[in-house]
């Protein structure tokens, strides 16, 4: 596979504190990568390292299979947690002096500056003093100074927090936009809803380790428990679910659905496939309702976090 | 890559476009000159009051020893009673009345000289009165024991040690209080550079902390970068508002002393002062002489290539203190328990040079002080007009130096890490564990 980014056991201690404990991911060219982990992970520390602000105490860290170098930092777009600006510099200025700093040229700065206050419709702004913003304004701003310099390597630590959901979409759309054209993303957040929806690999950091990372669709499966959840009608509801109950492990469900007298989640023995459990039931109920039941980013989260 | 030269202008440029900066840059001056004209303006008023003085004499000794002066005039009252001088005095609305009683012994005038007015005069009045009357009444006694006043005045000589090095420069008191001016105000200025600008640097890197910008910084530019960059930047601004100071004071200086014709020269310093008074006690034409002549013995260009590299020195070692607590706390409240240990050392330089500086600059605690380097600057700087060998000054500077490479290496490391640091106030303790981070 083609990665963009990989890290080999990188180790790192504060005194005798270790936050992270022989840590290696891979990035594939072109993903979505969701960096996650409960709070104090290490995810943070690891995001450091990639940065090159904190050197690791051991292993390495490649980009485009060479090690990090000091001249890679225009390479990387980096959206803290913990954003900030100067408060007291103006816009223009403020976002000119921090793509100097990534390398640019203030001539190519001024003009990608002037292409995104466009496109995310903010022309005006240009003599404005940070602090006259509002916080999703300032969000903003914030993320042009990550994306300016077009760095191969984006990361955004928690991207949508203090965006309204106009513009949290509006920022959704231009990182996919940003993937298109041929960047690649980490992604770091608790939402796990926008996990879901963007990531296409993930890695779970917890207690300094990592204890999970892949193809999304691939935990998934590594994840589904061969479960279904069923909705039927019968004339003898109780009897049905007796007979089942039997045969099957059964957990109740709950899903929103019309006059549905029994509701279900069957769990199946490895060796039974879908299409045994829907003959079994066809000849005891009406099915109105039949789904895989896949685990979300949600519960895989908080399975792993726990069982660790 | 080099960022430093974006850093620097980048600092620099937010330092002088302040709003606070401008207005301290170019009302301060103005404050300042406002205030000696308002105090010259006010002792001249007091001085160019006119009084008018009456004297009732009833002993007819003391009555023509008074002669009139710019700002009084003396009056002789004579053939009244007390009372009606009194009223006659009231009347005239004169400042006050002096009473002179008759007495049994003329020369002992102790509990009979009485002085009236309105407003309680002040003590130089009185001690002014008190002296001539003195004068007068010594003088007659010495007639009366039959000494000749002509002759005990001609006695009185002045004497005028004149100085020389054994390396036949010539030297004079007024060459050293000239010394000590140029040393104590090249060694004060560091002084308060260091902590004005020492300040600057460390709020300007507690703003970078708190507004959290910091993280979106080094992860372009090296903390050591950012930090030289901030302490130079802030330094050139200094530099420049010390600039626009000195240009605008002495501009302001002289419209002022144009406009309102006050003569400068009564309102100087101690150190003036005690110029003046040396003038007095010798013939002008000379003191003017040592005056160019001592300007012209100061080592100027010494001074002037010491001045840049102490100065310079002495202000990026401390700065890179000032950076480094402003790395390790999250608000300026925070800062006092570690500004303690620098202003110590700063406030111990300042004494030292204006204590054993002015003893003996050669001493053995000056010459110590001078090399020790958190007191270097300042007190070599105070030194040096006195003529220091070449050797102390390059051994000094060397120490200075390498400290000072050792300082921003510390300082680098605390503020590497401490600028990622939120929450709670470091103590020493983390503070030293952060170097092995």
């Amino acid at each position: 596979m083609n990665n963009l980014l990989v890290a080999n056991s990188v180790s790192k201690s504060f005194g005798d504190f270790k936050a992270l404990n022989e840590v290696s991911i891979s990035v594939p060219k072109g993903s979505i990568f969701g960096l996650l982990g409960p709070n104090g992970a290490g995810k943070t520390t690891l995001i450091r390292i990639i940065n090159q602000i904190t050197m690791p105490d051991s292993g390495e860290v490649l980009l485009d299979g060479l090690p990090l170098m000091p001249m890679n930092i225009r390479d990387i777009g980096y959206l803290p947690e913990e954003r900030g600006l100067y408060k007291s510099m103006k816009v223009g200025e403020q976002v000119l002096y921090l793509a100097q700093l990534k390398g640019l040229s203030k001539q190519e700065a001024r003009e990608r500056l002037k292409y995104w206050f466009e496109k995310l419709e903010i022309g005006d702004w240009w003599n404005k003093k940070i602090q006259e913003l509002s916080k999703g304004q300032a969000q903003k701003i914030q993320f042009i100074v990550t994306v300016i310099h077009r760095p191969k390597l984006l990361i955004f630590d928690e991207p949508f927090s203090g965006f309204d959901p106009i513009n949290a979409s509006l920022i959704k759309d231009e990182i996919l936009q940003l993937r298109d054209e041929g960047a690649t993303v980490i992604f770091s957040t608790h939402r796990m809803e926008s996990v879901e929806e963007l990531c296409d690999h993930i890695a779970l950091i917890h207690k300094s380790n990592k204890v999970l990372d892949g193809k999304l669709t691939d935990v998934k499966r590594q994840f589904k428990t061969n479960t279904f959840e069923v909705g039927m009608q019968s004339d003898n509801p109780e009897e049905v679910t007796r007979i089942i109950k039997e045969k099957f492990e059964v957990f109740p469900a709950t899903f929103k659905n019309l006059n549905d007298d029994i509701k279900l989640n069957i769990k199946l023995p490895e060796d039974t496939s879908s299409n045994d459990l829907l003959s079994f039931l066809t000849s005891k109920a009406e099915i109105h309702h039949f789904v895989e039941v896949i685990p979300s980013a949600n519960d895989i989260f908080i399975q792993t976090v726990k069982n660790n | 890559m080099n960022h430093l030269p974006l850093i620097i202008k980048r600092e620099y440029l937010n330092k002088v476009r302040n709003k606070s900066f401008i207005v301290m840059t170019f009302l301060s001056p103005m404050i300042m000159i406002a205030l000696v004209a308002v105090v010259a303006y006010l002792s001249q008023i007091n001085n160019d009051k006119k009084r008018t003085i009456s004297i009732l004499d009833e002993t007819g000794v003391v009555g023509e020893v008074f002669e009139n002066t710019e700002n009084t005039t003396y009056t002789l009252i004579s053939d009244t009673g007390f009372e009606t001088a009194k009223e006659l005095v009231k009347a005239k609305k004169d400042f006050g009345l002096l009473y002179v009683k008759k007495s049994s012994d003329t020369l002992n005038l102790v509990e009979s000289v009485n002085f009236y007015s309105d407003e309680s005069p002040s003590v130089s009045i009185i001690s002014n009165l008190e002296r001539k009357i003195e004068k007068r009444l010594s003088d007659i006694k010495l007639q009366n024991d039959g000494v000749d006043i002509a002759q005990i005045r001609a006695s009185k000589t002045t004497v005028n040690i004149a100085q020389e090095t054994f390396g036949g420069e010539k030297t004079s008191k007024i060459d050293s209080y000239l010394k000590l001016a140029f040393g104590g105000a090249a060694g004060y200025l560091l002084f308060m550079f260091i902590i004005i600008y020492g300040n600057m640097i460390m709020r300007s890197v507690i703003e970078e902390k708190t507004s959290r910008i910091i993280e979106v910084i080094i992860s372009s530019v090296k903390p050591i970068q950012l930090m030289l960059g901030k302490i130079i930047g802030t330094s050139l601004a200094g530099i420049t508002q010390f600039l626009i100071w000195l240009i605008l004071g002495s501009v302001l200086l002289f419209l002022v002393s144009a406009i309102f014709g006050i003569d400068l020269m009564q309102i100087q310093s101690p150190q003036q002062d005690m110029i003046n008074q040396a003038m007095a006690s010798s013939e002008a034409q000379n003191i003017a002489q040592d005056l160019i002549t001592g300007f012209v013995n100061l080592p100027i260009l010494n001074l002037c290539v010491a001045f840049l590299f102490f100065f310079i020195g002495g202000y990026l070692l401390y700065s890179s203190f000032y950076a480094a607590i402003g790395a390790a706390v999250d608000n300026e409240t925070d800062t006092q328990q570690f500004m303690m240990p620098i202003i110590m050392p700063l406030v111990l330089a300042v004494y030292v040079g204006v204590f054993t500086v002015i003893e003996d600059p050669h001493g053995t605690v000056s010459t110590i002080f001078s090399f020790i380097p958190l007191t270097s600057p300042v007190v070599m700087l105070m030194r040096i007009p006195f003529g220091v060998p070449i050797w102390q000054q390059l051994l000094s500077f060397a120490i200075l130096v390498c400290t000072f490479i050792f300082t921003v290496w510390f300082a680098a490391k605390i503020y590497r890490v401490g600028i990622l640091m939120y929450g709670k106030k470091p103590t020493y303790k983390e503070l030293f564990k952060w170097l092995k981070y």
